[in-house]
């Protein structure tokens, strides 16, 4: 593509850049899938949303939620969310420290306590919810 | 180690070319040679027709910037020794306009870099008499990072959001912005904030990740504008919820 866009140079070239772009090399390419990943994310909390749906309508619409979500397309979709999710996941936390800067006493906290922090609160959330689930 | 490497260098010339061909040059291989040396044996022994622009040789003056095997680098800093036995493929930078062989026309980050006022901003100059405005180390620390920046265009070079819109601001400039958001001496926040959070801003930003990784001052504009993202969604909040003067 050719532009003469300076009174200063009459004619260059401009490559147009290739909708394949991120296949082009693997961080790109990783980029990618962790956009798609939102996707899966959207798709959990809709599920979640059914689940809770079903719930609260009484025992009837939660065994036909229950029906629905045996089927097997439910549940493949469901095991790539979860893959999805926890890729989605693992590479925002990791990415975090970038973008969130704590000053501790006058210092910066260091960024592999800020990604500690966040994998913290996520088996905290974890053990509290199987705690509710199984424990109580 | 061989003796010799072939460099597989992209020519342009707009008077005879519709588009690049590549050019072999069989140069020979030294212990401390980069790229641009090898560039430059061309130049000085074989082609003197070839052009790319180059002047400090140290890594300071961002003017060598090239896409080396397809990875945009600083020539002056790559060492041709890790491209042995070769060939290696020498290209201008990416998501630019070339002008000739290995140049690039920089005029929109030229643009692009005024519009962010990378200046500092004061609403009242102090009298001179009252001495200069004085910084704590730590103040420094705040902005030092994001001044290291020498505008070579590696970050633009990689940045996929560049090259598919080039409305987008750009790593550096966004850097830079935050470079003096970020002094303690500067006034100029709230000015910028009209240039920077924008669609073309920092909210074209998908957070790729790759200008930091090229970046050979790690600069870190990437951060530079997730940060920058994280202070304008806090002032939008603090403009809903405290309207009479949160801001």
């Amino acid at each position: 593509m050719n532009e003469a866009t300076t009174p200063f140079h009459s004619k260059w070239y401009r490559e147009r850049t290739s909708t394949y772009w991120w296949m082009s090399s693997w961080p790109y390419f990783l980029f990618i899938v962790r956009e798609v990943s939102s996707v899966f994310v959207a798709w959990t909390v809709v599920f979640l949303l059914k689940l809770v749906n079903g719930v609260s309508h009484g025992a009837d619409w939660y065994q036909a939620f229950l029906h629905w979500a045996s089927q097997p397309w439910v549940i493949a979709l469901n095991v790539a969310s979860l893959l999805f999710v926890l890729f989605h996941a693992v590479t925002w936390f990791n990415l975090a420290p970038a973008a969130l800067v704590v000053n501790v006493g006058g210092r910066r906290v260091p960024g592999a306590l800020i990604v500690g922090g966040n994998y913290g609160a996520w088996v905290a959330a974890s053990a509290l919810i199987a705690w509710a689930l199984l424990g109580s | 180690m061989a003796d010799r490497i072939t460099l597989q260098v992209a020519r342009y010339r707009p008077e005879e070319q519709s588009a690049p061909t590549f050019q072999e040059y069989e140069v020979p291989v030294q212990k401390d040679w980069v790229i641009l040396d090898a560039l430059n044996h061309v130049k000085d022994r074989i082609d003197g027709s070839l052009s790319f622009r180059w002047s400090c040789r140290m890594g300071v003056c961002g003017s060598c910037g090239m896409t080396v095997n397809g990875v945009p680098k600083l020539t002056c800093a790559t060492f041709l020794t890790d491209y042995a036995p070769g060939p290696v493929r020498v290209e201008p930078l990416r998501n630019f306009p070339v002008i000739r062989d290995l140049i690039v026309d920089l005029g929109d980050f030229m643009r692009k870099l005024v519009g962010v006022k990378p200046w500092l901003v004061r609403k009242e100059e102090k009298p001179i008499s009252e001495g200069e405005y004085r910084q704590s180390p730590a103040e420094l620390d705040a902005y030092k990072q994001f001044s290291m920046c020498i505008n070579c265009m590696l970050c633009y070079s990689a940045c996929p959001i560049y090259g598919l819109d080039p409305k987008f601001v750009g790593p550096a400039a966004l850097a830079l912005a935050q470079r003096y958001n970020l002094d303690s001496r500067d006034q100029g926040g709230p000015e910028r904030m009209e240039e920077l959070s924008t669609h073309e801003g920092v909210w074209g930003c998908t957070f790729v990740g790759e200008c930091t990784k090229v970046c050979p001052k790690n600069v870190d504009p990437a951060g530079a504008i997730q940060r920058y993202k994280l202070e304008a969604a806090l002032d939008w909040v603090k403009g809903v919820v405290m309207p009479w003067g949160g801001r």
